[in-house]
């Protein structure tokens, strides 16, 4: 397992200073963008509405978390899709390595990225004064779990699809709606009643609310319990899924 | 522990794709048997779709088998698979390196994935880059390779591990006639240092240079084995001559020595005609003689060639000129 990260990582170093800026600069614009333009208008108008802090400070760590969904997903599906296309993975099956191996070596590495953008994502937000305290540490380790959730389901899906154009769909029709019904960019408990159940089945609003508790230093143990829990069922299950469908895809 | 004199020891073996969606079960490799000596080069040859690939794939461990049985370096593929891999090179059709690595890193990284130890790792990498004549590439991207160096490479890097066996599958396909002459040197290099090679290919010449032993398979089953020279003085005979007519004189020509006695046979017992769309294929003993019968039954080809049958003779004539997709 550690070979195969061995390997990602070794193609990361050809990349990861612009990399990293990427990393800065996506927190960067959103919280310039969305924190600063509407939050100034949510912070006027409507300011009970998010737990009594600023717009800012509550859409951050929303973003982290939806961040983390994000990049982990496109890893975890075209990336995956491509390596198991005529990428590494077919380089590497010849060797004594297992698939379940190239699994477990290539989510190591996604989870590495998801820490790493994370960690910038949550300086950037130091930096605007949006923290509360050392919490937000658990709030790194949080998206980064969220990003797994999602990278380990993704990947034991994409390693099996020929066609790239697949995991556009996938993301138009289930990535980008999450964005909207897990509380990102606004409390659930502002949407409409009969929608606010199922909001509280998605597992983006799972990542959302473990770093926004832990970022504002509202968490309970027992809250922040149930949303690890989730994730972690994610992904265990995608990984033991992976298991079987890249020994499936790989040794045919 | 089984003897390893048998470095591949195949029996009944037989590989089934279950149906999927809309294909239905495909029966790749249909029950082959074979034995592979070691210091032996061996050759699959057969048309597309024949199960070679999937043949080479199971003796590679990265493809379970559907029945039979199958022993690799005296080792089950089923159950030991990591410690067979670690045991063979392999050069697949797609050479799978990676484009965004240097030719130095891409050898490093393939060495780490056998668990080879780094400084064990950069110097068998400067020794193959040595024999894959790429020293002066050493630091390039792999990108910028020509197709030739690309395959150099590819087999340099499944070197990497001292491997027992070689598998090489379609090593020459898609090269200039250069490079792969010096492949072909390459690899006859590595034959008499001992290393068996396992190669398939569709190009006769270069099973005929390559292999001391090859086996022609169609449609999942063995059609022949033998030496490339076995399989000629078994399937064809010594020459082959070779008549074009006019196109008018043609269907005549070719009627007359479909029945004479160069088809039946007479003296030579191996005799054959094959009528071709654009000339006459003469199997025969002793191509001059038979090219007088033809003059003395008054045909006038308008160029008659003799030639030596070939390997390729023997291919055609086992598993059909029609053109297999």
């Amino acid at each position: 397992m550690l070979r195969v990260f061995g390997y990602w990582v070794t193609l990361y170093r050809r990349t990861w200073r612009g990399s990293i800026v990427l990393n800065v600069l996506n927190p960067l614009l959103f919280l310039i963008g969305i924190g600063a333009g509407l939050g100034a208008l949510v912070d006027d108008n409507a300011p009970a509405q998010i737990a009594g802090v600023s717009y800012a400070a509550f859409f951050a760590p929303g973003m982290l978390a939806a961040a983390a969904m994000q990049n982990a997903f496109l890893e975890g599906s075209a990336g995956v899709a491509r390596a198991a296309g005529f990428g590494a993975y077919r380089g590497a099956t010849p060797t004594p390595l297992n698939p379940e191996q190239l699994a477990a070596g290539h989510l190591l590495f996604i989870a590495f990225r998801v820490l790493i953008a994370s960690a910038a994502f949550i300086a950037v937000m130091a930096a605007f004064g949006l923290i509360a305290g050392w919490w937000v540490l658990g709030a790194l380790l949080g998206a980064t779990l969220t990003g797994v959730a999602f990278a380990a389901p993704a990947a034991a899906w994409a390693v099996g699809v020929r066609k790239l154009r697949h995991i556009d769909t996938v993301f138009r029709f289930v990535i980008m709606p999450l964005y909207m019904f897990s509380g990102t960019f606004f409390a659930v408990s502002q949407l409409p009643e009969w929608i606010q159940p199922v909001s509280y089945l998605l597992p983006l609003w799972h990542g959302v609310e473990l770093c926004r508790t832990l970022s504002l230093g509202t968490a309970t143990i027992t809250g922040s319990c149930v949303h690890i829990a989730y994730l972690l069922v994610l992904a265990i299950g995608g990984f033991l899924a992976a298991r079987v469908t890249y020994r499936r895809r790989l040794h045919p | 522990m089984v003897s390893e004199d048998a470095l591949v020891e195949a029996r009944s073996l037989t590989k089934v794709y279950p149906p999927r969606g809309s294909t239905a079960e495909f029966r790749a490799v249909d029950g082959i048997d074979f034995t592979l000596q070691r210091g032996e080069s061996f050759g699959l040859l057969g048309p597309n779709g024949a199960g070679k690939s999937t043949t080479m794939r199971m003796i590679a461990a990265t493809s379970p088998i559907s029945g039979g049985t199958l022993r690799v370096l005296g080792m089950d593929p089923m159950r030991q698979g990591p410690e067979i891999r670690a045991r063979l090179g392999v050069v697949t059709q797609d050479d799978h390196l990676d484009n965004e690595l240097t030719v130095r890193e891409n050898l490093h990284i393939y060495g780490r994935y056998f668990g080879l130890p780094r400084a064990v790792i950069r110097d068998r990498a400067t020794r193959l880059l040595d024999f894959a004549q790429l020293q002066e590439k050493a630091g390039d991207q792999v990108e910028t390779l020509s197709g030739g160096m690309r395959r150099r490479l590819t087999i340099a890097r499944s070197l990497i591990n001292e491997p027992d066996i070689l598998l090489l599958d379609e090593p020459t396909t898609g090269l200039d006639p250069q490079a792969r002459h010096i492949l072909w040197d390459r690899l006859f290099q590595l034959k008499q240092q001992g290393v068996t090679l396992i190669l398939t290919t569709h190009y006769m010449d270069e099973a005929e240079q390559l292999c001391d032993r090859l086996i022609v398979v169609d449609h999942g089953r063995i059609v022949a084995q033998g030496s490339p020279q076995e399989l000629i003085t078994r399937y064809a005979t010594r020459e082959v001559l070779e008549l074009r007519f006019r196109l008018d004189e043609r269907d005549i020509a070719a009627e007359k020595l479909g029945t004479s006695v160069l088809a039946t046979g007479g003296t030579d017992t191996d005799g054959r005609v094959e009528l071709l769309p654009d000339r006459v294929l003469v199997y025969t003993a002793d191509g001059e003689s038979a090219l007088a019968t033809v003059h003395a039954m008054s045909l006038t080809p308008l160029t008659a060639l003799v030639r030596r049958a070939t390997l390729e003779d023997v291919f055609l004539k086992l598993t059909g000129r029609s053109l297999i997709e």
